[in-house]
């Protein structure tokens, strides 16, 4: 009787989610009432408008990013790599390259276990294409980058950032297929024997999912807290200092180059989405175009050089180039279709 | 006596599975050889799609994460019997 009385317990986690609520609603009022009877800061000055878009951004951000880590925990705990490849493997072309964009951002992943990922799709004989598709979606949409999206431009840019960034991973790995690129694996990858033995893992209850997104929050906002303060102090100071507009001559929308030159900036940068994306708050605050701001954004979380090189074990630097080529084309194509179509 | 290998292409996660591994073989007293193997062509050969992994005899005991103390304990001592 006792074991069962403890294991229909409800996790006493999920209490928490009504003082969750309450604090993001009185957000508003707690950050102004910081600011103007706490600190007793005079309305409207450049000082002022920088402290209170920091005082209300970081705990609003930080409230969004433990509740979404941890559902996405949670959810994370029904999908593994194992399952996915499971699903993939014998799907059309087109179904497979969909699912793999879509299982890209439900599957966890780390860019640590890539090698193996990728081993492990290409030898249960996954399309090389659909493959990358997956590789392409996994780090580019995360739930840190739908986080501060939500919380710093709503809803709207955030449905435009999945969809446009499923759109890239999808196109690209259909195009990588397309070439026909197999030559440019490594020579062992397709020699390589692989013992295929069940591995032994109990299925996790309930209680045990819900330690799991305990500890993914611990994890992820222990390794980025840092990088948002950061962020959000830029965007914050720039808030209030920079005036509107200030960026509209350089990188508008009048410009060709401007995309183009935000990808060829973006694509070395090596940072997370929690580090950029404060950083591109700021760019639109400032008159960057919403194209052109996508671009960076998806160029720096997607593209980024070091994860890479990771690959360069079992691929050839001439699939490398045309990967990033490839990838670059297609979020190119994504900043200039809002830029010139979208926005008119 | 046991052969315990941590599978992993030398993360930071797989640093710390494999300290751990060794605190817990030495608390418990375990018979046992821990080897770390770094090369990924021997990672794939136990068709491991997440690192770091932990084999006990040749048999895969856990992927794609590092366990809590109390947790691996109990894997090696449930995996500790002949096979």
């Amino acid at each position: 009787m006792q074991i069962k009385a403890i294991k229909y317990r409800l996790p006493a986690v999920l209490l928490l989610a009504p003082a969750w609520i309450l604090l993001f609603m009185y957000l508003h009022r707690a950050a102004d009432f910081t600011v103007f009877r706490l600190f007793r800061l005079e309305p409207g000055t450049h000082l002022t408008e920088t402290i209170r878009f920091f005082v209300y951004e970081v705990p609003k951000v930080f409230l969004l990013l433990v509740l979404i880590i941890f559902v996405v925990g949670i959810v994370r705990t029904y999908f593994s790599p194992e399952k996915t490849r499971k699903v993939l493997e014998g799907k059309s072309l087109f179904t497979g390259h969909v699912l793999a964009a879509l299982l890209g951002i439900v599957t966890p992943f780390c860019s640590c276990s890539a090698i193996p990922l990728f081993l492990g799709f290409v030898e249960a004989g996954i399309p090389l294409g659909v493959t990358f598709s997956f590789l392409i979606a996994a780090p580019m949409i995360n739930e840190v980058a739908l986080v501060l999206l939500l919380g710093m431009f709503g809803w709207k840019v955030a449905l435009i950032y999945v969809v446009t960034g499923l759109s890239v991973a999808i196109l690209a790995g259909f195009i990588l297929q397309k070439l026909n690129l197999t030559r440019y694996v490594a020579d062992w990858v397709y020699r390589a024997e692989v013992r295929h033995m069940p591995i032994e893992e109990t299925k996790p209850d309930f209680r045990q999912r819900v330690r799991t997104g305990m500890a993914a929050v611990q994890e992820i906002v222990g390794k980025i807290w840092i990088f948002i303060l950061i962020g959000i102090g830029v965007g914050a100071a720039a808030h209030g200092f920079v005036p509107d507009e200030f960026l509209a001559g350089a990188l508008g929308s009048q410009h060709w180059y401007s995309v183009p030159l935000a990808i060829l900036v973006g694509v070395p940068l090596y940072s997370n989405a929690a580090g950029v994306i404060p950083i591109v708050s700021v760019l639109i605050e400032k008159g960057v175009t919403l194209g052109t701001a996508l671009a960076f954004m998806m160029s720096v979380i997607g593209l980024s050089l070091p994860e890479i090189i990771i690959l360069k074990k079992v691929l050839k630097w001439q699939l490398i180039g045309i990967f990033i080529g490839v990838v670059a084309a297609g979020i190119l194509l994504v900043g200039l279709l809002f830029n010139y179509v979208l926005f008119i | 006596m046991m052969n315990i290998k941590v599978l992993g292409t030398g993360c930071a996660r797989c640093k710390s599975l494999e300290k751990l591994t060794v605190k817990a073989v030495e608390e418990l007293n375990l018979d046992a050889t821990v080897e770390k193997v770094e090369d990924i062509q021997k990672i794939m050969e136990f068709a491991v799609m997440r690192t770091p992994a932990l084999v006990i005899n040749e048999k895969v005991v856990l992927s794609g994460q590092v366990p809590k103390m109390t947790e691996l304990k109990s894997l090696l001592i449930l995996n500790s019997g002949a096979d």
